[in-house]
């Protein structure tokens, strides 16, 4: 249905009784289906406040990036939105979030790297 | 990044996106879930980084559109795992592979809730997040209050909290109940004092959804959210990370502006004017600037404003800059912007007397119907029929006919319902109206409903000087070489009835109507044929004087179709050939057709119908509440006396709008119980003739159903007589075992005729045994009923539906229930609009354990006609127990406890339907008994257990059934619990439920008569041995 309208219509569609709002970014496609009565643009704009977060944290977000990090995305979008409604809307605090995440995991990482070690080490 | 250790997970993206087609992807993938289902068989031997690797390439399938069944258990595995690398996979892919619905969630309802009380801020937030997200009614039960504790803490930190409050929030859309009123209001005042951005739009979002239910209850809020859209307006005090291309947090502005959307009034005179300023800076300061996120961000805030302000009603000055600004959207390029501004247009057009106003842009909103974007014509098409007026509807529709060849199929057929509506109820004159009618069937038939053809008959027949004309457009029409059916078929009728009008005009005399009409008949369905052999003898009849040559052609057309295979078709011309032989005797039955009484166009009705979407509805709506069409004359109204064969046609009659009354016969037969009206159809023409039945109701047959295999030889007899005497019986005594369950009782049933569909008791059988399902229907209401059980508490939901198109008046509804079950019920409306379905909630609680349920007490009106009836609901014993698990010991033990009466019950019972056991064990399940299989060593008997539950106290119950191979008619059943009275009342329900199974049950089996099958032989010896 997104995929059979062109370039320069509105980023509107209605769908059984819902609407669909979406944008297009180069290949990629964002939709979000809202009630019909939503605010549409503050939801276009939604849209465009996750891509940009998205677009802070991998660097000129491509296509490839999602498909292969489809669970920092995940998480990402989590961060963003929880039950449908916009969790935080400044990006810094978003990324701060994130980049502590991170480095939970790295560490959890190097631990059990750390771990393995000393445990190859043990039985050599 | 995890990634980037997790090399086999890109290896494996790598090879899907490989893949050449969708068949060597679903090869891989199949081997890929194969490799993961036989790595977590031996789960002992995955190392951690395995399990997380499988469940993130599970999530990827999953993602790719297939279906992965397994694999659950060791993703909710990882959520209990101690580190927060495991924890935040099993968070994050069971969001997304579950959903609230699987019953798996429940086993990890402790973990979650562990992690949300315990220390950890970041398994705080994981936890919050997926319940947020996921999180469903056991959920709200179990950790609500946790939830709002955090939400309230003043020492967790932002991040937690605003989790905390959205989390709340999916809470409380699951179930209202969580938020206990009292202390709220306060608390949302008090957090609405919150100066972090970030927690306060999460504290918005929870407001609006508790505003939008309860708006009285947060007076309170409404002053601070003023604070605060002035605050943002100004630009005061929003740090720079708040600001969104320079503009102070659009979505808070947004969200606040729509927490006082749902306020009724704002009344303080203060606040109000503090808001209205507000308003006024946003409706003034808004430019149209390039950058595009920012415009968008900006316009965002300005709809909502425009919303607000049209919510508030405010002083005209606000609410004309308004439609100034709206004037302006719907002309600009951005197609964005033009959207919103046709749909606020509409929009406004519900709220203010603006139409003059909004005219002016006239051109501009038909300029959008030719817009390229699907989305934009529909929103202009909207517009353009909510503010159409007597004023405007010949240009309106004049575009709307245009538009009409060039739309795309999925709109054009309420395209055309609009362009009719419009039309009739706006035409300047009738005879524009039937000249737009016609065109808009000449140029777009495939998408002309009936309704649209009947209305126009329906209004040239009660307009009696615009029969001529339309007769004169619908030869001009027919003469066409190629026509439309739906043309052929309206146009035919109207020649039939009005064309003897024309006579002296040129080309208009009765040879060449006939000729014309013959042309076509030929070519057309058999439905159309029927309507043109009836115009053919009207047409001949109206010769006058007789034309010998016109008759030989007619009778000639009538012989053709002497042999019609369509029966319809046949009589039809059987009859008509009889008839011309009679001559003058002709004129009397083929009269014109009588006025039609006065009615609502059923094309706005269908038009509310047909409506998908909200803001349209809206505008349909609008329509419907204006004045009733202004083209109809009264003409020839039935008198709404108490006559009941009357009644029943004019309800017909009013329900639908076919012209004709015979095919509203044939329409209604299977829902409204007729009674004269059928009967008047049953017969052939001829027969009516001769007993001088009215001949309007006559005339009705030219194009309604004649129903050929009456008898007719008795004219009195139709089948509405023998519906009549199939009607159900409304006390079907059931067998003597349930004599006392009768469900029905028809206070006073004889004088409405109004009859259920099916057996009451019917229902309620199939009920005691299901938890939705119907409770009772007849031809105007259906009352279904929906309920979730738990222990002693219970919750139905009650579905008035009204099937009739008229609003259904002096509803009353009320809930009696015997002593021992308490019950608390919402207000049935009094009043259920048409096809409109309201739903009435019951809370029932069990104190006790009874036979006796609940009973509605339902009544409501038809015409003058009280229709009466007391509903058994389904608040049986069965609903309140629970299976539960025994092991054979505890059995044992127990059921020796339990020694005899009357604890202990024991009874043979006869008569009962025969089963296999395995069926009999299926029904005991459908009770919420449960069934122990292998705990009695005889392969004939059944063993149970229950628990029932009343007030604070569950009572556990154990069963035995003993079945005799040999004469499955007869067991004995024993029933025990510590409650006497207990035991006695489920004994009872069993063996109710026993005697009497619900044909549900066993769909597919005879019902040998089981009460003739009693030959009581002895209980056999297998039924001896008790343990």
């Amino acid at each position: 249905m997104i995929l059979s309208r062109g370039p320069k219509l509105c980023n509107f569609l209605e769908w059984r009784g819902l609407k669909v709002v979406y944008k297009r970014y180069a290949s990629l496609y964002f939709c979000m289906c809202v009630d019909a009565d939503d605010n549409e643009l503050e939801t276009l704009e939604i849209i465009h406040h996750f891509v940009e977060i998205l677009d802070r944290y991998f660097g000129n977000v491509c296509e490839l990036d999602l498909i292969f990090n489809f669970h920092k995305a995940y998480y990402i979008l989590d961060e963003v939105l929880i039950a449908g409604e916009l969790q935080e809307t400044s990006k810094k605090s978003v990324a701060r979030v994130i980049a502590a995440q991170d480095t939970l995991i790295e560490h959890a990482k190097e631990q059990s790297n750390s771990l393995s070690n000393i445990i190859a080490q043990a039985t050599k | 990044m995890a990634l980037s250790g997790m090399r086999g997970l890109s290896v494996f993206i790598s090879d899907v996106r490989n893949c050449q087609n969708k068949e060597q992807e679903r090869v891989r993938v199949d081997k890929e879930l194969a490799n993961i289902r036989t790595r977590f068989k031996n789960e002992r031997g995955l190392s951690v980084y395995e399990k997380k690797k499988y469940v993130w390439k599970i999530l990827y399938i999953y993602m790719l559109g297939y279906d992965v069944d397994f694999g659950h258990m060791e993703t909710m595995a990882l959520i209990s795992a101690p580190k927060y690398a495991e924890k935040q996979v099993g968070y994050i892919v069971t969001s997304c592979l579950l959903n609230e619905n699987h019953n798996f969630l429940q086993l990890v309802i402790n973990t979650v809730r562990n992690d949300i009380v315990g220390r950890n801020e970041t398994f705080r937030c994981l936890a919050l997040t997926m319940v947020g997200n996921i999180g469903g009614r056991e959920f709200s039960e179990s950790l609500a209050p946790d939830v709002q504790k955090l939400l309230m803490s003043s020492s967790c930190r932002p991040i937690v909290r605003k989790k905390a409050a959205l989390c709340m929030l999916r809470l409380y859309r699951k179930n209202p109940d969580v938020v206990n009123t009292d202390g709220w209001p306060e608390c949302m005042a008090h957090l609405l004092n919150e100066r972090d951005l970030g927690v306060l739009i999460a504290v918005m979002s929870l407001l609006v959804a508790l505003v939008a239910n309860t708006p009285e209850a947060y007076w309170n809020c409404v002053p601070k959210c003023v604070q605060i859209l002035e605050r943002l307006t100004r630009g005061q005090d929003v740090p720079q990370d708040y600001t969104y291309y320079g503009i102070p947090s659009p979505w808070l502005q947004v969200k606040t502006m729509r927490v006082l959307q749902y306020f009724p009034s704002i009344e303080d005179p203060s606040i109000r004017k503090s808001l209205l300023n507000v308003l006024q800076t946003i409706l003034l300061r808004t430019d149209v600037v390039k950058n595009i996120n920012k415009n968008n961000a900006s316009h965002a805030v300005l709809f909502e404003a425009l919303s607000l302000v049209m919510h508030l009603d405010a002083e005209k000055d606000l609410m004309s800059q308004c439609i100034v600004l709206l004037g302006k959207f719907v002309c600009v390029r951005e197609p964005n912007i033009r959207y919103l501004g046709l749909e606020n247009m509409t929009r406004m057009l519900l709220v203010a007397d603006v139409v003059d106003t909004i005219r002016k842009y006239q051109a501009q909103i038909i300029a959008s119907l030719k817009d390229p974007d699907n989305s934009i014509r529909r929103r202009s098409l909207d517009l353009l029929y909510a503010m159409c007026d007597v004023s405007n509807a010949k240009n309106i529709v004049e575009e709307l006919l245009q538009y009409l060849t060039t739309a795309d199929f999925g709109i054009r057929e309420e395209l055309a319902l609009k362009a009719a509506i419009l039309s009739e109820k706006f035409a300047p004159d009738l005879s524009w109206y039937v000249d737009a009618v016609l065109r808009l069937i000449d140029k777009a038939g495939d998408f002309v409903s009936d309704d649209i053809w009947y209305r126009v008959v329906q209004v040239v027949t009660n307009n009696d000087d615009l029969q001529a004309y339309a007769a004169e457009k619908a030869r001009n029409y027919l003469d066409k070489p190629a026509v439309h059916e739906t043309m052929v078929k309206v146009s035919g009728y109207l020649l039939g009835e009005y064309s003897h009008l024309l006579a002296r005009r040129p080309g208009c005399s009765s040879k060449e109507i006939f000729h014309i009409i013959k042309e076509k008949i030929s070519a057309v369905t058999t439905v159309t044929k029927a309507i043109l052999l009836s115009a053919c003898v009207k047409v001949l009849m109206h010769c006058q004087p007789p034309n010998q040559e016109l008759f030989e052609q007619a009778t000639a057309t009538f012989r053709r179709y002497e042999n019609s295979v369509d029966a319809e078709v046949q009589q039809r011309a059987v009859e008509f050939l009889a008839l011309s032989r009679n001559g003058l005797a002709m004129v009397d039955i083929m009269a014109e057709m009588p006025k039609f009484p006065e009615r609502q166009s059923a094309l706005l009705k269908k038009a509310v119908d047909t409506d998908g979407d909200a803001p349209e509805v809206s505008a349909t709506k609008l329509r419907l509440q204006q004045q009733n069409s202004m083209a109809l004359v009264v003409a020839d109204r039935r008198p709404p006396n108490g006559d009941l064969h009357l009644l029943s046609v004019t309800e017909a009659g009013a329900s639908n709008q076919y012209p004709k009354h015979a095919a509203v016969a044939e329409s209604q037969a299977s829902e409204v119980p007729h009674s004269s009206q059928s009967q008047v159809h049953s017969n052939g023409a001829t027969q009516q003739h001769a007993s001088g039945t009215p001949h309007g109701d006559l005339l009705g047959d030219l194009i309604g159903t004649l129903a050929i295999d009456a008898p007719p030889a008795e004219p009195t007899t139709g089948p509405s007589d023998s519906q009549a005497l199939e009607a159900p019986p409304k006390s079907p005594a059931i067998s003597a075992a349930s004599a006392d369950s009768l469900a029905l009782v028809v206070l006073d049933a004889a004088p409405t005729q109004v009859q259920p569909l099916k057996s009451v008791s019917e229902w309620f059988r199939e009920l005691s045994v299901k938890d939705s399902g119907v409770l009772y229907e007849d031809p105007y209401v259906q009352i279904g009923l929906k309920a979730e059980w738990r222990n002693a508490q219970g919750r139905m939901v009650l579905f008035f539906g009204n099937k009739f198109t008229a609003p259904l008046r002096n509803v009353r509804g009320s809930v009696l229930s015997p002593p021992h079950i308490r019950t608390r019920s919402a207000v049935v409306p009094e009043t259920i609009p048409p096809r409109a379905q309201v739903q009435v909630p019951v809370d029932v609680a069990c104190i006790g354990a009874s036979r006796e349920t609940a009973v509605l007490d339902f009544s409501y009106n038809v015409e003058y006609t009280p229709v009466k009836v007391q509903l058994k609901l389904p608040t049986l014993l069965n609903k309140f127990l629970q299976i539960a698990p025994v092991s054979a010991n505890e059995f044992v033990a127990w059921w020796r406890a339990l020694g005899g009466p009357p604890s202990k019950i024991q009874e043979v019972v006869r008569g009962v339907r025969p089963m296999p056991l395995t069926d009999m064990a299926d029904l005991f399940i459908r009770l919420h008994v449960g069934v122990l299989p292998g705990l009695d060593p005889n392969v004939n008997n059944i063993v149970a257990a229950t628990t029932f539950y009343s007030g604070t106290a569950a009572t556990l119950c154990l069963v035995r059934v003993e079945t005799d191979p040999l004469d499955r008619t007869q067991m004995r059943l024993t029933v025990a619990s510590e409650v006497p009275n207990t035991t006695y009342e489920l004994k009872e329900l069993m063996k109710e439920q026993l005697v009497d199974i619900p044909s549900l049950a066993q769909p597919s089996r005879t019902s040998a008569s089981s009460l003739a099958a009693m030959g009581l032989t002895a209980p056999a010896a297998a039924l001896a041995g008790l343990i």
